[in-house]
């Protein structure tokens, strides 16, 4: 009887693959929007336990209620629109950021096969959506029509068009390994006997920490948080924000940091892998092992937020453009140098 | 379907090609540029590029229009001064308009695809190869001096551009990163025994 079942409702979304890919997302996005009300509060208790103070701890038991309490909150205040603001780009700023950045989940396989739409060009993908991110906060900060949230702009989007640079780079050594652009071709080119060591985090050590150091920049977070430096620029591009739209910004601020764990744990901790290939691991489904990876780089994201000094701004252009980009620079040449003339070597798979 | 959304594409991006044109804040030219690139994109998806789709949104949109947002609201742009010579110059306007055009019409009449092109079409790339490869293959290989030659130009550009912005003022102060690195415990503190009551 639920054999029958079962092949009923896959044959009806056989039937109707867009109706299928729209059940799907809608499935991804609520998973993805609890995970990150979660992750806000893992933020914020991280950081207190860093300074010993206790965090958010009132709303719902140990404070779990807390995310949810601050969003009926925003989304029921008024919405402040400054009177000198541009208001339709002030308004669709805040739209174009949250759906860009939920938008990226579309392609990320969080198991085998477990993708909305496991396309070719997957990486490409979701570089070409985080390349768009920076025009929700100039938008925002130029419609504002206020002089903080503008230099603010500024500065973010300067910041972010540098370190992607860096992180194209540290794809294009990734995809030089696995030898696909495909998210899901390079978790499986991680697929080896070593297990964890034969994660690309191993192979591409330098690599790991570059994307790593440039996910932190590229997502404005503490040490490179020069878009809201509080004593510089009061609250940086989103000064004259209130209630709802801030909500987006916020949204998409956390949903592009949990986007960065997540491509961190595709290309270069194996995805849904297990850490051993041997039986207890290989039990437990790669979702969990997906979650459980992208947690652990969200923890370090927390942590560095809690106990790094924010850099000074010519610092950080000094990082991307000096530092990193002849680094990852001169690995493309150097992976791809190896993986030309010892293809069975550490590199190749 | 696939006609549906080619329809929505392709009217969007001329619509907002249009208001590119027309729009009175510059701002809003832009932001419609950016507007018509990404239906550009959904075109080339909608044919099977998605490789070139991908690539005209982190290229055009991503970067360049960045930079194109970035002018145009620095810049502080007087309306009023900018419409007053509308008229007088509209003759001239029109006539490298007219020019522009003439020559467009000259070159889509007396198009012809190249001779191997032709075989191209009648032998497709193989069918489990991807986009991405598959452009890699012809670029590298066939048209390779072509690719190093617009790669050359592209670094004259860049340097061009560096070389014109580039002024090393004097007097101006800087941080000597190697120097600061080069501080340690030992030369930058000096710990002094205070006795009480008489200071250093």
């Amino acid at each position: 009887m639920s054999d029958g079942w079962a092949s009923a409702i896959s044959e009806f979304f056989i039937a109707y693959p867009l109706l299928l890919a729209f059940v799907k997302s809608v499935l991804l996005a609520v998973a993805l929007l609890i995970y990150v009300a979660y992750v806000i509060l893992a933020d914020r208790k991280i950081w207190a336990a860093v300074q010993l103070r206790r965090g958010p701890n009132v709303v719902g038991p140990w404070g779990l209620l807390q995310s949810f309490a601050d969003f009926i909150k925003f989304a029921l205040k008024e919405p402040v629109i400054p009177d000198v603001a541009n208001k339709g780009v002030f308004l669709f700023a805040p739209f174009i950021m949250a759906t860009l950045s939920i938008a990226a989940w579309a392609v990320i396989p969080v198991a085998d096969g477990w993708a909305v739409g496991d396309i070719n060009v997957g990486i490409l993908y979701i570089f070409a959506l985080s390349s768009l991110g920076v025009y929700g906060v100039i938008m925002g900060g130029w419609a504002s029509n206020s002089k903080y949230p503008f230099l603010s702009a500024l500065r973010s989007a300067a910041q972010m068009v540098s370190y992607e640079v860096s992180i194209g780079f540290v794809i294009i050594t990734v995809l030089l390994c696995a030898g696909s652009l495909n998210l899901t071709d390079i978790v499986n080119a991680q697929d080896t006997s070593y297990g964890m060591a034969g994660w690309y985090w191993l192979r591409l050590f330098p690599m790991f920490v570059i994307f790593f150091v440039s996910a932190l920049a590229e997502t404005n977070r503490p040490p490179f948080d020069l878009v809201e430096a509080e004593s510089e620029l009061v609250a940086g591009f989103m000064i004259e924000y209130s209630a709802t739209p801030y909500v987006l910004f916020m949204l998409a601020e956390y949903v592009a940091i949990v986007t960065m764990c997540a491509l961190l744990t595709i290309l270069f901790f194996g995805g849904w892998l297990p850490p051993i290939s041997i039986a207890p691991f290989t039990y437990v489904p790669g979702v969990i092992w997906f979650t459980l990876k992208v947690s652990f780089f969200f923890f370090f994201f927390a942590m560095v937020k809690a106990f790094v000094p924010r850099y000074r701004y010519d610092q950080l252009m000094r990082l991307g453009w000096k530092v990193f980009l002849p680094i990852s620079l001169a690995m493309v040449v150097i992976v791809a140098a190896v993986l030309q003339f010892w293809p069975a070597g550490p590199a190749g798979s | 379907m696939q006609a549906v959304f080619f329809y929505l594409f392709a009217t969007t991006m001329i619509a907002s090609a249009g208001v590119v044109i027309f729009a009175r804040n510059p701002v809003h030219s832009v932001l419609f540029l950016i507007l018509a690139f990404c239906n550009g994109a959904g075109l080339f998806l909608l044919a099977g590029a998605e490789f070139l789709a991908m690539i005209l949104i982190v290229v055009y949109v991503g970067a360049v229009a960045v930079l194109f947002l970035f002018v145009v609201m620095m810049l502080d742009v007087d309306f009023a001064e900018l419409k007053q010579g509308f008229i007088k110059y509209l003759p001239v306007g029109v006539a490298v308009g007219v020019v522009v055009l003439a020559e467009l019409g000259m070159v889509a009449i007396g198009w012809s695809s190249a001779p191997s092109a032709a075989d191209a079409v009648a032998n497709p790339m193989i069918p489990q190869m991807s986009n991405t490869a598959a452009l890699g293959q012809i670029l590298y290989t066939k048209y390779v001096i072509f690719f190093q030659a617009s790669a050359l130009v592209l670094l004259t550009a860049m340097i061009g551009a560096i070389v014109l912005t580039l002024h090393h003022k004097p007097n101006i102060k800087r941080q000597k990163i190697e120097e600061q690195n080069a501080r340690t415990r030992e030369n930058v503190i000096e710990i002094k025994k205070v006795p009480f009551r008489t200071g250093v």
